[in-house]
């Protein structure tokens, strides 16, 4: 049996769950519009979600990139004072932080189509709703308890594959946003705990290095205008 | 005939495009058979190409029973084992 075939046969499977649940006709549109109303909210929380995330990750690349930033004017400092092993050093650390940055920018695509993608899901299942609402109340007005039962039957069957469609479509989007926010929290720990952070922040290395070479530089240059003064 | 492709809507599609899908599907079986993560991509790329590029997108507001349903593209080599070892991959 090939994909196709199981994947009818997974989707069936719970569209039946979903109709078995109804035994009155006219429930069973009433009952499935209000399932149908609650998965649109799902999924809105869905997109809600999948931005959130990627605004999250947009966060901590600005973070990194101004990093990356101070480590190259640190590297240019340092090569200034002829310091090439600080320079090298700093240089090292940027390396890092891009290949960081690299991550997030593959996430944040992946993210971004997710959110399209959810988006246009949304908007597809709120027409189908639409119109299966005004099917609902056609079908109550205007048909005999036997026809209607045929009619009841088609529409939320229809809708109901949809159902399951969105449904499998909200519950890989949730794992793929819990998946990033593990990783993006790891990531905000790493920055806080300050191993990411000590690539710029650590006064006690390039940048004191660098502090003492320009005060160096200055007292030598301020000594030397004195000497001038005082009449050379 | 009407094909779902899942996450991606319903779209119209003539039935002369059923042989070509099903060559694909079969390829697809031998390549989660086989493990062979690249394949399975690949020819799952395919079957939801030959869809989209043969069929029409049918109106969001039309409510129809598809006669085929397509896994997401996106769907990784374990979800289509599981899907063939019957545990299926959507929660109840």
């Amino acid at each position: 049996m090939g994909l196709l075939n199981r994947m009818g046969t997974v989707i069936k499977a719970k569209m039946n769950k979903i109709v078995d649940k109804m035994e009155d006709p006219r429930e069973t549109l009433d009952y499935s519009y209000q399932k149908q109303l609650e998965l649109l909210q799902n999924v809105k929380r869905g997109v809600a979600e999948v931005t959130t995330s990627k605004k999250r990750l947009e966060l901590q690349k600005a973070k990194l990139t101004q990093n990356i930033d101070k480590l190259n004017g640190q590297a240019k400092d340092a090569v200034k004072a002829g310091r090439e092993d600080l320079a090298r050093l700093a240089l090292e650390r940027k390396n890092e932080l891009m290949s960081q940055v690299q991550t997030l920018d593959q996430q944040i695509i992946d993210l971004n189509r997710e959110q399209e993608k959810l988006q246009a899901t949304e908007k597809r299942l709120s027409a189908k709703v639409e119109s299966f609402r005004t099917k609902k109340e056609t079908i109550k007005a205007q048909y005999s308890a036997a026809e209607a039962q045929v009619k009841i039957t088609e529409s939320v069957t229809g809708i109901s594959e949809e159902m399951a469609d969105v449904g499998l479509a909200v519950q890989r989007a949730e794992e793929k946003t819990e998946n990033m926010k593990a990783r993006s929290a790891a990531l905000d720990e790493l920055l806080e705990q300050g191993t990411l952070e000590d690539f710029t922040g650590k006064e006690d290395d390039i940048e004191k290095e660098l502090a003492k070479i320009s005060a160096t530089s200055n007292i030598e240059s301020e000594l030397a205008s004195l000497k001038e003064e005082v009449g050379k | 005939m009407i094909v779902r492709i899942m996450g991606e809507g319903q779209y119209k599609v003539s039935s002369s495009l059923l042989d070509e899908l099903n060559i694909i599907d079969n390829r697809i079986v031998d390549y989660v058979g086989k493990e062979n993560e690249s394949g399975f991509r690949s020819e799952l790329g395919k079957l939801v190409a030959a869809v989209k590029e043969n069929g029409k997108p049918l109106d969001d507001a039309e409510i129809v029973e598809s006669d085929l349903i397509i896994p997401p593209e996106d769907m990784t080599l374990e979800e289509a084992t599981e899907i063939f070892s019957g545990d299926g991959l959507i929660e109840d």
